[in-house]
């Protein structure tokens, strides 16, 4: 069956939603399918939902090493392309050059991070805006399980028997 | 008025940062007319010296690096606290740097903001200001990688792109939970759109939080690079009083040592008018206190040593140079230098100067003063007393210069102004971080 129903649950203590999530993976539901939308990174969270590293860093690197590169590249190429001695400096002089490439690989090392965390925080993971609630920035925590039509009942019972504020439904396309 | 009695709980810290965003007060528009006033006589000044030509400058010979340089050395250097509160205390999880850390990283982008400016000021063409950069260009040259002058601009550069990234990114959670709380329809929208559509879900923490760190990493050595590379445009010149291999860490710690001066300044004040007293603490100003204690006790050092090297050397011109700097022409200036850089930061060892409010506001007045007339002893007092004593010369600031320094003042608060009342001055979630996690164990 299709998982298209949201369920979200208001809390007000962690504790409540690292427990929801514990009954929630003993019933079945996939780590993949639970969101916890927070004011604040809370680790014990992310170490109950996500086992993978973020692939931010391999964007990083990329970007890093892509920099490294070009500033290499643009300090050599330039020089040899218009040969001409200053200073009585060799014209492909390492160490003044070391300083560009330097400042190239920091700078699309940040520029290749920020797009790595843009492109990965914001794809397929992301759960609907509907399920969203204001006070998910302010001071309570939101549960987010996706699920399909038959379990959601299941799920709200885990969220009031967790001590949910409130729980919400909302039908997924 | 914040609840001061009540404890800091998530949707308290939520109420009091953003009630520093309300409807700016009579106070803040007239202070904000004030410095746009003095930033339109310094406009004015530099449209006079385009007009006219850089001679109405001060400079004469043999001084032609003059309060311009001295300038974008002293706003550069200012710039380097923000990412050092940012990026490398966040390494070491300094926890005293959370609540102050926005505060001191809008200061960094402000200050390379007017930083950048001086360079440009300084030049006879201005509008020819592109040349630094590598273009293919009809002449068919490029620029010359060996340069220091080159080094400069993309050390400068790079350094403004990953502090405003730094900035940027490290909001984007906050502007997410101001997008959750305005009601007028312009200013949701654009908080919206700032925000990125941050929802706050434990796959977006998890990239946030690894990419930050990634940021934090790149902008630590970012910030030593940076100085170091500003301190060899005079280093790499074979000028009595700038040739010398202690340059990078003198001024990379001068440059701490002011960025911190600035700090203090600017938080007492938003500390008062805002009611933050919960936020930033008196230990957060001990933590800053300490730094400068320390990177204090680095340039008083710097000025004995370099005295020491002109002396053992046994090279005349440059024993020359230094005997010149501490009892010729320029001598108030380099005492003002030593008392307020060296001298007074000593009392900072007293922990009750440490926890005071007023005290330290006074000593980052001094130290500001201080770190300014250093840049000023080590640009002019070199130029101006060379090799060749027929080629010794003083140089005065013209009011012309003194105009656009003002400005350049005035161009830093203006920004700093719009920021206090339109970001949040505090990070909302990292103060959240260093709260204890609300659980149902702890419930009242």
């Amino acid at each position: 069956m299709k998982k298209n129903q949201g369920v979200v649950g208001v809390y007000s203590y962690v504790d409540s939603v690292l427990e929801a999530i514990r009954r929630l993976k003993n019933a079945g539901h996939e780590k993949r399918d639970i969101r916890v939308f927070s004011p604040t990174p809370i680790h014990e969270i992310e170490e109950a939902l996500i086992e993978e590293e973020s692939i931010v860093r391999f964007f990083t690197l990329a970007g890093a090493t892509l920099g490294c590169i070009c500033g290499i590249g643009i300090t050599v190429l330039t020089s040899a392309d218009w040969p001409i001695h200053v200073s009585a400096k060799p014209i492909v002089s390492i160490p003044p050059f070391m300083i560009i490439v330097f400042e190239m690989t920091v700078l699309m090392g940040a520029l290749s991070t920020l797009i790595g965390l843009v492109v990965n925080a914001r794809i397929r993971r992301n759960a609907p805006v509907s399920l969203y609630d204001p006070r998910f920035s302010d001071d309570k925590f939101g549960l987010a399980v996706v699920c399909e039509k038959d379990r959601v009942r299941d799920v709200e019972k885990i969220m009031n028997d967790t001590e949910a504020e409130e729980v919400k439904f909302e039908g997924l396309h | 008025m914040s609840n001061q009695s009540a404890p800091l709980t998530y949707s308290r810290v939520n109420d009091d940062i953003m009630r520093m965003l309300e409807k700016p007060s009579l106070k803040w528009l007239a202070l904000f007319v004030f410095d746009l006033s003095v930033l339109g006589i310094g406009a004015m000044c530099f449209i006079y010296q385009v007009y006219t030509g850089l001679g109405v400058a001060g400079y004469s010979h043999p001084v032609f690096w003059g309060v311009y340089i001295t300038n974008f050395v002293f706003w550069v250097g200012i710039a380097h606290s923000g990412t050092l509160i940012s990026a490398i205390l966040f390494l070491f999880r300094a926890r005293f740097r959370m609540s102050i850390y926005r505060i001191s990283e809008a200061m960094t982008v402000f200050a390379v903001m007017t930083a950048g400016l001086f360079p440009i000021i300084h030049l006879g063409r201005p509008w020819n200001f592109y040349w630094l950069l590598p273009y293919p260009n009809q002449r068919e040259l490029w620029i010359n990688f060996k340069s220091p002058l080159i080094w400069d601009v993309f050390a400068v550069s790079t350094y403004a792109t990953v502090s405003i990234l730094f900035f940027y990114v490290g909001m984007i959670p906050d502007l997410a939970a101001i997008r959750d709380r305005v009601v007028e329809k312009p200013r949701k929208f654009i908080y919206s759109i700032l925000s990125l559509g941050w929802k706050g879900s434990n796959w977006e923490w998890m990239h946030y939080t690894r990419a930050y760190l990634y940021f934090a990493a790149f902008a630590a050595p970012l910030v030593i690079s940076v100085h170091s590379v500003v301190s060899w445009d005079f280093a790499m010149a074979n000028t009595p009083g700038w040739h010398t291999t202690i340059f990078p860490p003198y001024f990379v710690a001068g440059a701490i040592f002011s960025g911190l001066g600035l700090v203090i300044s600017l938080c007492v004040p938003i500390r008062k008018i805002f009611h933050l007293e919960d936020y930033i603490t008196v230990d957060n100003f001990e933590g800053m206190a300490k730094l400068i204690m320390l990177t204090s006790g680095i340039i008083g050092y710097a000025y004995a040593a370099e005295f020491f090297m002109a002396w053992y050397s046994g090279n005349p011109h440059e024993w020359g140079q230094f005997v010149y700097r501490a009892t010729g022409d320029y001598a108030l200036f380099y005492w003002i230098m030593v008392v307020c850089n060296v001298i007074i930061p000593i009392s900072l060892w007293f922990k009750k100067v440490r926890t005071n409010i007023k005290a330290l506001f006074v000593i980052s007045l001094f130290i500001n003063i201080g770190m300014w007339f250093e840049r000023f002893n080590i640009i002019v007092i070199s130029l101006s007393h060379e090799f060749d004593p027929g080629n010794w010369g003083v140089y005065k600031p013209s009011l012309i210069e003194i105009g656009i320094t003002a400005g350049s003042f005035a161009w830093f608060f203006m920004f700093f102004l719009l920021f206090i009342k339109t970001l949040p001055a505090i990070s909302i979630a990292e103060m959240k971080e260093i709260l204890p996690v609300p659980r149902k164990g702890a419930k009242q």
